[in-house]
């Protein structure tokens, strides 16, 4: 008996961390507006160091270029109204899926594949047919090949559950190929994008003799669409069941296999209809550079938003100001344009950031009981 | 000092555990003898869970101390109880589907010397061949039946060279072959002068394994008796104790038709085992059913089955109309089928916030979980929901600044209001309940007796699913008493005696091999 | 005969030579992901791991005095400096502030892409350049030094051709191999990828082993970046230049199902296929059909796996999870 006695040994005394991570219920909206508030104060303030160190200027004075670059004549707010609603449309195309806890990084993809579509269409019917006879067929190719590209992976998702991040990462690839290809074909002097002299017809018409506006307006559009689908329908209900809780979902007899693939086809869809927009409606061209990485930025601004497709108009005002405010910056200063991404990058960092404050509480810990010897 | 005569492997004294209002524990008592089995006795919520995690040191107690081989320890966290010897083997294996049974036995630990999987696999090996586990070392765990990965984690505590083994529920999940092969290696371990602890709730078990029986009932100690000087009836008179009335109102009930006919129901689940087997009853409109029996006897497979979330095997499930009369087949139906047909049935399931509510939605919204379909084709109509969410909150008192608050934010008490207030606003002909006041307070879960009551006297068939043999008895008509998936007995609710329905719910199953 | 032979391993070289910063990239990134972080910001920090070897080459180039041991070492630990940083950001964002991974990833490649180009298009501006490039001839010399053994013939051709990183490049790969196979630490950061919370339970420390696969991955996946300047492309750096290996990277992680020996074999496939038009009689309109073969057969792959449901070869099973224990 003794021996077993000795053989007990005390164990090491453990460190005990200075404070202890929870969960924390819902805070109240002011909080989470606050706190979200110093994340982007901090990270200004932060970008603002950093471009003084790089140009040696007065932050100020820098701002202010960043706002006129954004707002400064009218040129530049219709361009900055249609860069916000590219990205809008994108986001919130990306959203029900979002929603539903499917991890579109497809986006891309599926916007190239829409404008893809779009610019097959307008060289091969432009000229023959009718020109609203052709943004009709234009409109239905681009939503369709963003259907399919949306769906295929829903469809293994659901059946087979395989990974619908890697998969449709994988299909933006697949879809800037298959526009380098096009590229090839379209265009024989080697260049790398196919222009407005080639695509002619099918362009959009102005509204009130200005450009891109009519796609802004149909964006505004898709944009209150998909917040009441989500909001008010009896579609959108089922995707936040599913997104939630696939057990409450099964529990109240909500087919989750449908749901997902009827939800990504949707998504998709709008994603195409994003692609139809920016070669029809503005850009008359296509190249494998169309989507611009707004597909990825997209799920930024999606999620900023907190899948709030309204709330999305003011994220992604955000992230166009900073682009176009640096893109300023950038020429007055002399600098390079990239510079708008690597602001961009760290004010992302600052707002993702934030959220463990919101969604975590930190407390710090007294001295744990031991028991009294 | 110490007052035992014999040195204990271990001791507890005065240990008491609350969480928040519920006392788990209170002032508990506990010796452990070196080389005996020692079984831990008593029903569902007797607190012998959360005591054996005091000890594997998963709960730090509030009061009371813990001595391990007469030294007193503080034991704060998993690896301290590892250090002390102590294993504990729970019912939920927390295993790496992907890895081998031995690499899940090595994981964390830090021997010393080069790290060689087979020389673990051979010091493996040698502890099967000691104790005599039947155990493949290089076998994947997601290949194995759900008793050779209890094996994997008894070997894995004692790899560790735990010598005070906790075994938490192990035959639950075990055949009555595979648990006579675990007590064979019970008694080769104790041979060895290992100290074992088994929680169980089944008497026979107790009277073939143990040296000696703790008894524990609502958390407190009864009494430690020698096995060989006690009958499986004194038993079960200590872990029942003495019935307690609990004024729970119980009409009589009367003109009562069938309204739902179970028969000859049987289901295997996924991992393969039989959860339900030949199972035959019926529901009356205008009673209480009770289904009495221990966890994981097959009471949640059986309702899910009723609602159409999992489909039987064989067997059939029949509703009667109330209005009509005519029989309507539910076997193999969804959810969604089942509502189309004009059944109303109602299911309020043990799992409140991940399948009877979405936590993360207000009240309104998930009064929609069950409408929502309704009304025009293609938009939602809140206005019906946000009318029943109000009326709940008056009615039944929930607690919350609104019915726009996401349920995930109310206390345990108001989360079921809110379940069973929507389940039951669609008047419905069959209210299944599970559990439905588990971690409730006392006022809760009078209310939630008088909505089932309310339900009863209105014609429903009520089905009670409760492990607290006081209420059944008070509540129910009659009572089912289920144990491994089989019904061991209907009862009368007004004359069962409590010893009877305890007896049937461990009542060794016949030997049908 | 001999021709033929020499023109097959000239093929093969050059395969190699384009699959090795995916090599660097995917052996990077499987060990991130066997750690439960699924990394999106891997093509952003092999930007990083790219420039900060040029920077650091750049102003070792200015002084004039070229040590060849120092023209590989000064760019080699900036650039592992650079990746390691752009790493931390990550690791702190989901392991210590629990951020969603998909998003913090995708931010971190904004930023890596935007720092790569900016820095690159700065140095291109101090040194007055016509060309929108710079170039770093001094500093690429020792990276392209290759064993001077059975030159001009196919086995030299084949095995002796390359500058020292794409040796490193198969070394890490064989090494992570082992680590995760047949060590303790593998075990344990497997664990941690598969089940954290019964990693947890066991006593291992989550927290640490993500950052440490986390870093040391991005740290390799940079080196990708590295090999690309220096080696690849002779010390030129131009911006955009990259392009989009780090998203074939990541495809290649599941081409090899999680295991960088089969990525050694994967990258150079790849990296064939992305050069193979050259040397077939296809129109040019078919190349990008070609180039995107890698994409569509790593689809392919993913859709086998989840349909054969082989355990071994699914994904981590926590990947893309934050992992939260629950204070008692």
């Amino acid at each position: 008996m003794t021996e077993a006695v000795q053989k007990i040994k005390k164990p090491k005394k453990a460190w005990t961390p200075l404070f202890v991570i929870t969960k924390r219920d819902t805070l109240p909206l002011v909080k989470r507006v606050l706190i979200r508030a110093a994340a982007i104060v901090a990270a200004l303030l932060l970008c603002s160091v950093i471009t003084l160190v790089v140009t040696g200027s007065n932050p100020l004075q820098i701002y202010k270029t960043m706002f006129s670059g954004a707002f400064g004549n009218s040129i530049r707010i219709v361009r900055t109204l249609y860069e916000l609603s590219v990205l809008l449309v994108i986001a919130v195309a990306i959203t029900p899926a979002f929603k539903m806890k499917f991890w579109n990084t497809g986006a891309e993809g599926q916007v190239l594949i829409g404008g893809l579509s779009t610019a097959i269409v307008m060289l091969t019917l432009g000229g023959r047919i009718p020109d609203w006879t052709l943004i009709i067929i234009m409109a239905a190719a681009a939503t369709a090949a963003g259907v399919i590209w949306g769906v295929l992976p829903a469809f293994f998702k659901a059946y087979w559950k395989t990974n619908e991040t890697l998969f449709t990462l994988m299909m933006n690839y697949v879809a800037i190929q298959l526009v380098e290809c096009f590229l090839k074909i379209a265009d024989k002097t080697g260049s790398n994008v196919v222009g407005p002299t080639t695509l002619s017809h099918g362009w959009f018409p102005q509204l009130f003799k200005t450009d891109y506006l009519l796609d802004v307006v149909i964006i505004a559009v898709i944009t209150v669409l998909v917040y009441i689908y989500l909001r008010y329908s009896k579609h959108g209900y089922e995707i936040s069941v599913v997104g939630e809780s696939e057990n409450t979902a099964k529990y109240v007899g909500i087919n989750v296999k449908k749901v997902i693939i009827r939800t990504m086809a949707l998504s998709g869809a709008l994603c195409g209809i994003a692609g139809l927009l920016i070669v029809g409606g503005a850009s008359h061209s296509i190249s494998a550079e169309t989507a611009g990485g707004r597909g990825f930025t997209a799920i930024m601004v999606s999620w900023l938003a907190k899948f709030n497709p309204l709330m999305m108009v003011f994220s992604s005002l955000l992230i166009v100001f900073l682009e176009r405010g640096a893109g300023e910056v950038a020429t007055v200063f002399a600098l390079n344009k990239s510079f708008s991404d690597i602001l961009t990058g760290i004010i992302l960092f600052f707002i993702i950031g934030c959220e463990f404050f919101i969604n975590y509480k930190l407390h710090f810990r007294k001295h744990s009981k031991e028991a009294a010897v | 000092m110490n007052t035992q005569d014999n040195v204990s492997a271990l001791r507890l004294e005065h240990i008491t555990k609350t969480f928040g209002s519920i006392v788990a524990n209170k002032d508990v008592d506990l010796q452990l003898r070196y080389g005996e089995v020692l079984a831990i006795l008593g029903e569902n919520g007797s607190g012998k869970t959360t005591l054996m995690n005091m000890i594997s040191g998963i709960y730090h107690p509030d009061e009371g101390q813990i001595y391990i081989k007469d030294q007193l320890v503080s034991i704060n966290s998993p690896k301290d109880a590892f250090e002390y010897g102590i294993g504990m083997v729970h019912q939920h294996f927390k295993l790496v589907d992907v890895f081998t049974a031995t690499e899940n036995i090595v994981l964390g630990i830090k021997e010393k010397g080069r790290f060689s999987i087979k020389r673990s696999a051979a010091k493996i090996a040698e502890i099967c061949g000691r104790y005599g586990f039947d155990l493949d070392p290089n076998k994947k765990i997601y290949e194995m039946s759900v008793s050779e990965k209890q094996t994997v984690e008894i070997v894995k505590v004692l790899y560790r060279g735990a010598d005070i083994l906790i075994l938490d529920e192990p035959t639950a999940v075990l055949t009555p072959q595979e648990t006579d092969k675990l007590f064979n290696v019970i008694r080769r371990m104790r041979q060895d002068g290992k100290s074992i602890i088994i929680i169980t709730h089944k008497l026979h078990e107790v009277m073939e394994i143990s040296d000696r029986v703790a008894v524990l009932r609502k958390g407190e100690h009864i009494a430690t008796v020698e096995t060989k000087d006690v009958t499986e009836s004194e038993l079960t008179d200590m872990m029942v104790g003495q019935k307690i009335t609990l004024n729970i109102e119980r009409t009589l009930s009367e003109n009562t038709p069938d309204r739902l006919i179970v028969s000859g129901v049987s289901m295997t689940n996924k991992e393969g085992v039989k959860v339900i087997d030949d199972i035959s009853f019926s529901a009356k409109a205008g009673e209480i059913l009770g289904i009495a029996g221990v966890a994981g006897s097959g009471q949640r497979e059986l309702l899910e089955l009723i609602a159409g979330l999992r489909t039987p095997d064989c067997g059939d499930i029949t509703y009667v109309d109330p209005s009509t009369g005519n029989k309507v087949d539910l076997r193999k139906k969804t959810p969604m089928q089942i509502r189309d047909l004009g059944v109303r049935l109602s299911f309020v399931p043990e799992d409140r916030l991940g399948m009877g509510l979405v936590g993360n939605m207000d009240i309104i919204d998930n009064m929609m979980l069950r409408t929502y379909k309704n009304g025009n084709p293609l938009f939602l109509d809140r206005q019906p929901s946000r009318v029943l969410a109000n009326d709940i909150i008056r009615s039944l008192e929930v607690v919350t600044p609104g019915a726009t608050t996401p349920v995930r934010r109310l206390s345990g008490g108001n989360v079921q209001k809110v379940l069973v207030g929507r389940e039951i606003s669609s008047a419905p002909s069959v209210l299944m309940a599970a559990y439905p006041v588990r971690g409730l307070d006392i006022n809760s879960s009078y209310t939630i007796y008088n909505l089932l009551n309310a339900q009863k006297k209105n014609g429903a068939a009520v089905i009670y699913v409760g492990e607290d043999l006081d209420v059944l008895l008070e509540l129910c008509d009659r009572i089912m008493v289920i144990c491994g998936g089989t019904v061991s007995g209907i009862l009368d609710g007004r004359t069962a005696e409590k010893q009877q329905v305890g007896a049937l719910m461990t009542k060794k199953k016949e030997a049908r091999q | 005969m001999n021709a033929v032979l020499y023109s097959i391993s000239q093929f093969i070289a050059l395969s190699v030579v384009q699959g090795t910063p995916l090599l660097f990239g995917s052996t990077g990134e499987i060990l991130t992901e066997k750690s439960g972080n699924l990394n999106l910001g891997i093509p952003g920090i092999m930007y990083i791991g790219a420039i900060s070897g040029i920077v650091g080459g750049f102003f070792y180039q200015r002084t004039g005095y070229i040590i060849p041991m120092l023209a590989i070492i000064i760019p080699l630990v900036c650039s592992l400096i650079g990746s390691l940083l752009a790493s931390l950001i990550y690791c702190f964002l989901t392991v210590t502030l629990r951020a969603n991974q998909n998003v913090t990833g995708l931010a971190l490649t904004t930023f890596g892409v935007g720092f790569g180009n900016f820095f690159g298009g700065s140095l291109i501006k101090l040194t007055n350049s016509d060309t929108p490039n710079l170039t770093l001839p001094y500093i690429a010399r020792p990276y392209k030094a290759h064993i001077p053994l059975f030159e001009g013939t196919w086995f030299g051709e084949l095995f002796f051709s390359y500058g020292f990183l794409v040796y490193v490049s198969i070394a890490l790969a064989i090494i992570v191999t082992i680590v995760l196979k047949k060590t303790r630490v593998g075990l344990h950061l497997r664990a941690v990828g598969e089940s954290p919370a019964t990693a947890d339970a066991a006593g291992i420390n989550v927290t640490k082993y993500k950052y440490l696969a986390t870093c040391i991955g991005g740290m390799i996946a940079g080196l990708g970046g590295l090999y690309y300047v220096m080696d690849y492309s002779n010390g030129i750096w131009s911006n955009n230049a990259f392009g989009d290996r780090g998203w074939l990277a990541i495809a290649l992680v599941i081409f090899a199902v999680w295991r960088p020996s089969i990525g050694i074999a994967g990258s150079y496939l790849f990296g064939g296929l992305y050069i193979l038009y050259n040397y077939m009689t296809v129109s040019m309109q078919l190349q990008p059909i070609m180039q995107m073969l890698p994409y569509v057969v790593t689809i392919i792959v993913l859709i086998t796996v989840s349909l054969r449901k082989k355990r071994e070869n699914l994904p981590p099973a926590s990947l893309g999870l934050s992992y939260f224990r629950e204070e008692r």
